[in-house]
């Protein structure tokens, strides 16, 4: 069996997987009861100067029957005394000594963080996150967001809790910046030993449209709140790239947050750099128990790949991630439906037609009705037998592929409900690989019909037309 | 516009319909959007296809799913006025769900039926001025016959601006729909009040206990010839007639029953009691017969089918036997009825049967299945004798109406026909396509005329 032991600069944690700061981590009873159902660590809701919460402070996004496909809230830090924060950590360490707890952290003046460092070090925390993240109600405060999108603020604040720090200091990034890189290097000036994101994301879960009220409905009015869940997996898996890839912040361990929901999301995140994995929409959502499933899919998929250990799957989809400039232009697919499988909703069909290449047709048509359906392109080989969709329904219902006109561009094989159906068919394009940089140092970089001035340009540069 | 909508009577309590549960209750709006959102919203679905209305059944789901139930119904409804009942007693297994692309992935198809009820009577519910009748044309077209053919004629009419005058024998409206569908699919008030909101979309009288005749002979009786005279057009909706018999000996008396017949007392008439009836023989293999030996055997009755072939044979759907079986049916093939048996009281007591080859008695192999009651659902006869009555209109061998399938118009240029007096006895769904190519060619006729 794998390794899932890691070691995040300096902190070890008997497995990546870490409850985010959130609710889930608001008391030392449910860290506890966490650490029991298998989480390796958690980050204790944001410690500071306790705050009054509104009601409600949740909005949920679903789509079709699935319920919270993205959740938002507009809640604060933790409203408990720190003394009772400070005393439940010292309990849970004492009584999970190898566990990790990292206290987060989100205070105003530098006299704040000297006193909330050194009161979380002495209860205990095996570190600190410093919460730079929150986008509602802290950042009016000059706090949470505010101060990710000030990376000269943040490199200060950080290098403070540097300075006070005996544990390694961790900084939580908000993707609520136009370059997340200019705070990644901001935590690397400072001195700080890790980064972990992405924080919330500003965002209207939607409108309350009996009331006229944005969600979620606090009295008569409503706020921006933070946006997480599985829906925010994308631009955190890309926010979290942008940091690996840099060749100095790269080297700083990385804490993954966003959307997290299973073994196979943290392994993204693993694979694209990150050292441990935070969970928070997943837990509200089903409970701590789904870490179980985390731990025996993360390390069963590490034996298969006869890996030893989390770490050495850390970073290894990072050197395939490349500028658009360096995709090889000659590689090619064609879209391949299987009659076998194919239940004949033509989704696919519907979709290349208005929404991409129309290059999907339907069998039995001659080729004035493919043209009055609004296809401009008629296929060289039109299949002659009626394909039966599975199951016999009658009629030629299964769509079929025009390889020479398809794009490869994947829609079909994205709406098609039955997985497995539609494949992607790499075929030789015949051409030597070639990307749109060695183009452009070639000077071929455009295709004829484009802007007359564009290429007098390149012309008058001596570049070749 | 004004609205003639009649006072249509409260069935009376203590009905033995009133006993049995619905087989598919309504969805509430969260049920409905869970299934609504299952659709895949397939392209020139199969569903429709298969629908003899041809509902734009993806279209009207996915306006579900997005909480526009409004817009759903009124997909429903342009194609089939009596929408929301077929949505409860259409067999949608052999229909639009029999097709629906979930069954060749081996997943349950999209629940079709319990949806469309779910979208028209909601939306109906909150507001039932869902359309507007358009103005009065003065022209007046009259139906013969208040069953699900009339009904939907007559609405798609009254929206166009014509007066439509409804002629029914009995005294309830609706035909099958009110007196014929087992009651654990829909009950009498639920057929009336959908007939009820047909009625209030335009000009539409009903007279209820008028029998059209070849020659009045008294009260509550109108002549073909005063049809003709009165009416800028005329519709048969007339159905089907009383229940066939067997023609075998101690059939005639007590105790030997028609299906339909006693279905519809079981729906509508108080005075029904089955009390001392333990044992039933329901002699048929369709879906009436299932009909009623289902019903007999959920009022606690032990009904047995007897059919003269094999089960393979059997008319009745599928799933049908399958749900009825499953209540308690039993079912005795390849046996013909000889003779109903009675004690020395002329009570019955049992059916005489002969084993079967080729739904041939064998002789010397008859045996005495005991029963309190027979039922027979061996077919309906033809109610269109008075059709003759029309100039022009002709029946078939099997006395049912012809009629030019694209039109409905009979070989009288001023009398159209659709619903089971044309098809011979199929769904009510079938009867409203029907009635909407007769509606359709009538109101073009009325515009040109």
């Amino acid at each position: 069996m794998a390794d899932l032991s890691i070691d995040f600069a300096g902190i070890k944690s008997p497995n990546p997987f870490w409850l985010a700061s959130a609710p889930p981590t608001n008391t030392g009873d449910q860290v506890m009861r966490a650490f029991d159902a298998g989480w390796g660590g958690a980050v204790w809701k944001t410690l500071g100067n306790p705050i009054v919460n509104v009601s409600s402070r949740f909005g949920g996004i679903d789509y079709g029957n699935t319920r919270m496909m993205g959740l938002n809230n507009i809640e604060l830090i933790t409203d408990r005394p720190l003394e009772v924060n400070l005393r439940e950590i010292r309990e849970v360490k004492r009584r999970y000594p190898s566990h990790t707890v990292i206290a987060s952290l989100m205070v105003d003046t530098k006299e704040e963080w000297k006193e909330i460092i050194e009161r979380a070090e002495e209860a205990g925390a095996d570190g600190h996150e410093l919460n730079f993240g929150c986008p509602h109600g802290m950042c009016e405060r000059g706090m949470g967001s505010a101060v990710s999108a000030e990376p000269k603020v943040l490199m200060e604040l950080a290098s403070w809790a540097v300075e006070f720090a005996t544990k390694p200091v961790i900084v939580k990034l908000s993707p609520n910046v136009g370059d997340i890189v200019e705070p990644g290097e901001a935590v690397l000036a400072s001195g700080a030993h890790g980064i972990s994101l992405i924080n919330t994301i500003k965002s209207i879960m939607g409108v309350d449209l009996d009331r006229m009220v944005p969600m979620p409905r606090v009295g008569n009015a409503s706020t921006n709140g933070g946006y997480c869940g599985p829906a925010v997996k994308p631009i955190a898996l890309h926010l979290l790239s942008q940091l690996s890839r840099h060749p100095q912040v790269g080297r700083l361990p990385i804490s993954g947050i966003g959307g997290i929901s299973n073994w196979r999301d943290a392994a993204e995140f693993i694979a694209l750099g990150s050292t441990s994995v935070q969970v928070c929409t997943a837990v509200m959502h089903y409970g701590y128990r789904i870490v179980e499933d985390m731990i025996e899919g993360l390390s069963d998929f590490l034996d298969e790949r006869g890996m030893k250990s989390v770490n050495e799957l850390r970073g290894r989809a990072v050197p395939q991630y490349k500028e658009w400039g360096e995709l090889d232009l000659s590689f090619r697919v064609v879209a391949d439906v299987d009659p076998g499988k194919c239940i004949g909703c033509q989704l696919c069909y519907v979709a290349c037609m208005d929404g991409a290449h129309q290059c999907i047709h339907l069998p039995g048509r001659s080729e004035a009705e493919a043209r009055a359906a609004g296809h401009t392109h008629i296929p060289k080989v039109i299949p002659d037998r009626a394909v039966i969709a599975k199951g016999g329904a009658p009629g030629a219902r299964v769509p079929f592929v025009d390889e020479d006109e398809c794009i490869g561009c994947n829609l079909c094989q994205l709406v098609c409900p039955v997985a497995g159906c539609i494949t992607m068919k790499e075929i030789p394009s015949g051409k030597p690989s070639e990307t749109w940089n060695d183009r452009a140092q070639r000077g071929d970089d455009f295709v004829p019909g484009g802007l007359r001035v564009t290429e007098a340009a390149r012309k008058a540069r001596g570049e070749r037309a | 516009m004004s609205i003639h909508s009649p006072h249509l009577p409260v069935s009376p309590e203590g009905r033995l319909e009133e006993r049995f549960e619905e087989k598919n209750p309504p969805y509430d709006d969260a049920e409905a959007i869970a299934e609504a959102n299952r659709c895949l919203y397939c392209v020139d679905a199969p569903c429709i296809k298969a629908c003899p209305t041809a509902i734009d059944i993806p279209t009207f789901i996915r306006k579900i799913a997005t909480g526009n139930v409004k817009g759903a119904a009124r997909t429903i409804l342009s194609q089939n006025l009596l929408g929301k009942s077929c949505g409860q007693v259409c067999p949608v297994e052999v229909l639009c769900a029999g097709a629906c692309v979930y069954n060749d992935w081996e997943r349950e198809p999209i629940r079709i039926g319990r949806l469309q009820r779910y979208a028209v009577e909601t939306a109906i519910a909150k507001d039932p001025a869902l359309y507007q009748a358009k103005p009065q044309t003065g022209k007046r077209v009259a139906l013969i016959g208040a069953g699900p053919a009339s009904i939907a004629a007559a609405g798609w009419l009254a929206l166009e601006g014509h007066e439509a005058v409804i002629y029914e024998r009995k005294e309830l409206p609706g035909g099958l729909n009110t007196l014929g569908i087992a009651p654990y699919k829909m009950k009498v008030e639920d057929s009336i009040a959908e007939i009820s909101w047909v009625l209030s979309l335009g000009n539409i009288e009903l007279f209820p206990g008028v029998e059209v005749v070849d020659e009045v002979s008294g009260q509550g009786q109108i002549s073909t010839q005063e049809l003709l005279e009165k009416y800028d057009a005329v519709f048969l909706g007339l159905g089907l007639g009383a229940d066939s018999k067997l023609n075998v000996p101690g059939e005639n008396g007590e105790g030997v029953v028609g299906a339909t017949h006693l279905i519809e007392r079981l729906k509508a008439d108080p005075s029904l009691r089955l009390d001392g009836v333990k044992r039933a023989i329901i002699v048929g293999g369709g879906n009436t017969a299932i009909d009623i030996a289902h019903e007999l055997s959920l009022l606690g009755i032990d009904a047995t089918m007897v059919y003269r072939g094999p089960a393979a044979d059997m008319s009745a759907y599928e799933h049908e036997m399958l749900h009825g079986r499953a209540d308690g049916v039993k079912v005795a093939t390849d046996r013909v009825p000889v003779a109903v048996v009675r004690d020395e009281k002329e009570r019955v007591c049992g059916l005489r049967v002969a084993r079967a080859e080729n739904k041939r008695p064998v002789p010397g192999t008859e045996e005495e299945l005991p029963a309190d009651l027979i039922v027979l659902a061996v077919g309906q006869n033809r109610a269109t004798a008075i059709a003759r009555a029309f100039p022009g209109i002709e029946l078939d061998g099997r006395g049912r109406v012809v009629v030019d399938a694209k039109t409905g118009r009979t070989g009288n240029p001023r009398v159209w026909s659709g619903g089971d007096c044309v098809n011979g006895g199929k769904e009510v769904v079938n009867a409203v396509a029907e009635a909407r190519v007769a509606a359709q060619s009538i109101h073009a006729f009325l515009a040109g005329a």
